[in-house]
């Protein structure tokens, strides 16, 4: 790939996004706030971020597909065990979570934990 | 003019100089309430998660305005990751560019669902697309949560101020992560990646309401399958197929 190349691919990446944004602004005008449409496009909304976040956790992209799933799985469980545990509070949960997958990645690299 | 009408005029002028400031007081308290919000677990959380996306472009020969550029631009870590990684594959450039927007096809209905709550009595509506490049995840929840209580005025000084924030912590953990590739132990940067869809899935985990939680359970079972099926258009699907369903089968059991 030339120099420019990436710089041509950002900006085609950015618009192709932006897209969706400017779609957006143009057809809510149309929308009010509390009709059926704009609350069955809320549960579009938050079905496609819940399908991502589970995508991320199950199948994910990058570095953290170098780890197995059962320890991705794991600590979220747990952590989210303690959310509803301590009444749905997030600091306690995600720091658990966060610890735990560390430290199981931790054991695994040590050769102490195997599959 | 008669006295009676001076002292009501009067009143008048000292009761909107009191309106006045009593507006600047509660915007500035909100302001605070914005920044500290987003400063908080939004931004490290952000940070981190940019700071694997730097990583990545570093070591796929990207320039740090790339990197740079891709956060602020695109502003959507699934679209970066595809923007980088296919790239890296050698994808053909209109494949890469569809999947890169597709990666981040929520922005279009989360950008229907928070307008309508931005755009009310605003001037000029314009500013609406500068706004709705600002909006990711977290300041579109955040905003979501504290609408109820806001006119339209104020929710757009919280969603500004509180996105602000957030790119400004994404910026920095781009630069970071694009020079300080493995400064940290391997299991501490895994740990902080995998932050990022703990912290989302707690966030929404918050939320109530009966269609909102039917929507968030159906779409991370259809999301990951759906995945399987077809990497570009899998979210898109989930999205509509679990959405629908959340929300006729709410209605129905509303309508009995």
């Amino acid at each position: 790939m030339t120099e420019t190349a990436p710089w041509g691919l950002l900006v085609l990446s950015i618009l192709a996004t932006y897209v969706w944004r400017a779609l957006g602004v143009v057809l809510s005008a149309r929308i009010q706030p509390d009709s059926a449409v704009f609350q069955w496009i809320a549960c579009v909304s938050y079905a496609m971020v819940a399908g991502l976040i589970a995508r991320m956790t199950i199948l994910p992209i990058g570095a953290l597909a170098e780890t197995p799933t059962v320890d991705r799985l794991g600590a979220m469980a747990l952590a989210f065990a303690v959310f509803f545990v301590l009444r749905r509070r997030i600091l306690p949960a995600a720091v658990l979570g966060v610890a735990v997958f560390s430290l199981l990645v931790y054991l695994r690299a040590l050769g102490i934990l195997s599959v | 003019m008669s006295p009676n009408r001076r002292e009501e005029r009067q009143s008048a002028q000292t009761q909107s100089a009191q309106t006045q400031s009593a507006q600047a007081e509660s915007d500035r308290a909100l302001l605070r309430k914005a920044l500290l919000g987003a400063a908080g677990f939004p931004s490290i959380v952000l940070f981190f998660s940019m700071t694997g996306f730097g990583s990545l472009a570093r070591e796929s020969g990207l320039t740090l305005g790339i990197a740079l550029g891709a956060t602020a631009g695109i502003w959507g870590l699934p679209g970066q990751l595809a923007m980088v990684e296919l790239q890296l594959a050698g994808g053909d450039l209109v494949a890469v560019v569809m999947a890169v927007s597709l990666a981040n096809a929520r922005f279009l209905p989360m950008a229907l669902v928070i307008l309508p709550l931005l755009r009310l009595g605003l001037a000029r509506k314009a500013w609406l697309f500068a706004m709705v490049q600002m909006m990711s995840l977290n300041p579109w929840a955040a905003t979501l949560r504290e609408s109820g209580r806001l006119n339209g005025r104020q929710r757009r000084l919280y969603f500004t101020s509180f996105a602000t924030v957030c790119m400004s912590a994404a910026l920095a953990g781009t630069a970071f992560g694009y020079f300080a590739t493995g400064a940290l132990p391997r299991p501490i940067t895994l740990g902080l990646i995998f932050l990022n869809p703990l912290f989302f899935a707690l966030l929404f985990a918050t939320l109530e309401g009966r269609p909102t939680v039917l929507a968030l359970i159906l779409g991370a079972v259809c999301g990951p399958l759906l995945y399987l099926l077809s990497p570009d258009w899998g979210l898109l699907a989930c999205g509509l197929l679990a959405g629908t369903a959340a929300f006729l089968l709410t209605r129905r059991r509303r309508g009995t």
